[in-house]
């Protein structure tokens, strides 16, 4: 064996290490914290690498809790609602932005573009009061409502890309049968555009699911919070005992779902950030 | 009744026909846009300036209909000899330097391994495909969660990071991460970067597939170094897509909130803009005065997009 081919492989080497290194750094926080919820509280305080025992009564205790499993049912709900609402009005809006000239329109999107960049604490005073006046304080519709901020503009962005790309003359054939701008868009567009709803659906999805600051704010009774809320106020006896076992059993719970999301959908959303950022 | 007019002029019967359909789609354009222009006014536009107006007045949480015109008092007041307001609250500039510490921080921090993580992604191995899903898990897992789990892996007394450090000799003690002023800036910046790592490095990865392949070739016939081709190819080349990047991740950045709310609460070692005005509305209900913080906060980074996109703008038109 000559030094060219000891490099050669030592270059292989170095990178499957750097692919073991970077795998780990990435999966083993989450790694981690299964391993913790799967432990009796016994043992959680003895720091272990491998999974020694398998244990379910934090999750027992996690999923026997009313208001946790009410929690879910709360995010699950405001994250359904938020989607709907976005890719309906983003849809509509895609249709007159990206098929249409008119006047105005580069004004729009730029309108749009600076509310995707609105810090969320800008809007939180003003904001409280439109909860308060709607009624909504406290409820999952006052979520739903203020989620629209940052799913809205995401939402118009990618699918005004999408539309651009569309060949004009399936518009024109339908222009000539007579067809209503509605019908062009849900009976040419809809069957089309599904790929980039169901991307940015899921975007929106994941986005209205993780939010923190607004669910903080606008709810207040237990009943009412959503997962990400939930699992912050999770708490022990003290400040400094707080229970880990069942804060990392709720995590997982929350969080799986996502997992596998993420890992049956990859590559409609690696396509829908990509298109939400490059093309823009 | 376009239609209806005789065939001898069939230009001027398209011609009217086609703006009569211009102008309805015109028409039908702006319907169309009317719900989602009221959304985003009733959700931001609203909001925003009712947050500037309260920043001018006396507003407490529970009463912000009946508040008083105070003018400029929540900013800047001189009273008895004494400076009040934000604009001499040294907890206010406090949490704006953290605010840019962090961003400045975490996003070059990012930056820099997103790329590489780009880089190893972007070469032909055997189950890449298996590698970019592991990638994308701490980017799916919601921040409140990620912010959790690394506060429970760096405890103080039971952790696994002093453990790991302990058990090969780095440190001698048992570090408090998140409750020592010295460190607890890093341990949210570590969090941080872990969790949007994989943004950077996806939107690098679309950027360098999308570069041509023959000119890799025609410099590895020339037997260039591969990390000077990096640096006179590749980068140049993907210099737009990370400045789209660099610029998302700093506007989230600037705003940043929950991971610091859930690792460190409001300790002023890490207060950013964002929870100290929260802190302002909410906890001591002081709304005038927490919607000050919030305007000066919206300014800062209204000031920085801008200054952005047009430096981005210039270099972007110097290079081509």
């Amino acid at each position: 064996m000559n030094s060219r081919q000891l490099i050669a492989i030592a270059k292989r080497a170095g990178f499957w290490a750097l692919i073991g290194v970077l795998m780990v750094y990435a999966i083993f926080p989450f790694y981690y914290a299964v391993i913790t919820s799967l432990k009796p509280a016994s043992q959680l305080f003895r720091v272990d690498y491998w999974l020694n025992s398998v244990d379910f009564s934090n999750y027992e205790r996690v999923l026997t809790q009313g208001s946790f499993l009410q929690a879910i049912g709360n995010s699950v709900l405001v994250a359904v609602c938020v989607v709907f609402i976005a890719l309906l009005l983003g849809l509509t809006a895609a249709y007159a932005l990206g098929r249409v000239r008119f006047r105005g329109r580069n004004s729009v999107l730029l309108i749009v573009l600076g509310v995707s960049m609105f810090p969320q604490v800008a809007v939180l005073a003003g904001l409280f009061e439109v909860v308060r006046v709607l009624n909504i304080y406290n409820s999952p519709w006052a979520l739903v409502l203020s989620y629209t901020i940052f799913t809205l503009p995401f939402t118009v962005w990618v699918l005004t890309t999408f539309m651009r790309q569309l060949p004009m003359e399936l518009e024109e054939a339908a222009i000539m049968d007579g067809a209503t701008p509605w019908v062009t868009i849900t009976r040419v567009f809809m069957p089309l555009m599904w790929p980039a709803m169901a991307t940015t659906g899921l975007l929106a999805f994941i986005a209205a699911w993780n939010e923190f600051l607004f669910a903080l704010t606008f709810t207040l009774t237990d009943s009412q919070r959503t997962v990400p809320v939930a699992i912050a106020l999770i708490s022990g006896g003290s400040p400094h005992e707080l229970p880990w076992g069942t804060i990392m059993a709720a995590s997982v719970v929350v969080t799986v779902p996502l997992v596998v999301l993420v890992m049956i959908f990859q590559r409609r959303i690696v396509s829908g950030l990509t298109a939400g950022a490059v093309k823009g | 009744m376009a239609i209806s007019e005789p065939l001898s002029a069939p230009r001027a019967v398209r011609r009217t026909r086609s703006t009569q359909v211009r102008r309805q789609r015109v028409r039908a354009a702006w319907l169309f846009l009317l719900p989602m222009l009221v959304a985003l006014a009733l959700v931001a536009g609203w909001p925003l300036i009712r947050t500037f107006y309260l920043s001018f007045t006396d507003a407490s949480l529970a009463n912000t209909g009946g508040a008083q015109f105070i003018g400029f008092e929540n900013y800047l007041l001189y009273y008895e000899g004494t400076w009040y307001g934000l604009l001499v609250d040294p907890e206010w500039w406090r949490s704006v330097w953290n605010t840019l510490f962090f961003s400045v921080v975490s996003v070059s921090l990012e930056t820099f391994f997103g790329v590489i993580v780009a880089l190893i992604l972007n070469a032909e191995f055997r189950g890449r495909m298996l590698v970019r899903a592991a990638v994308l898990i701490p980017w799916a897992i919601p921040t409140i969660v990620s912010a959790k789990m690394w506060a429970w892996m760096l405890n103080d007394q039971f952790g696994i990071i002093n453990h790991a450090l302990m058990g090969l000799g780095i440190i001698d003690n048992p570090l408090a991460w998140t409750a020592n002023a010295d460190l607890s800036m890093w341990a949210v910046i570590m969090v941080d970067v872990w969790k949007t790592i994989p943004f950077v490095a996806l939107l690098v990865l679309a950027a360098l597939q999308m570069l041509p392949k023959d000119c890799y070739e025609a410099a590895e016939v020339d037997g260039i170094n591969p990390i000077k081709v990096f640096f006179r190819v590749t980068l140049p080349l993907i210099t737009p897509a990370l400045l789209v990047a660099v610029i998302f991740r700093a506007l989230d950045a600037l705003r940043v909130f929950d991971v610091i709310y859930v690792l460190t609460s409001n300790s002023t070692s890490t207060m950013t803009m964002s929870i100290y005005a929260r802190q302002q509305l909410v906890q001591f209900q002081d709304v005038g005065y927490g919607s000050a913080a919030s305007t000066l906060l919206f300014l800062i980074i209204a000031l920085v997009t801008v200054a952005y996109l047009y430096l981005g703008r210039r270099q972007l038109g110097g290079d081509s």
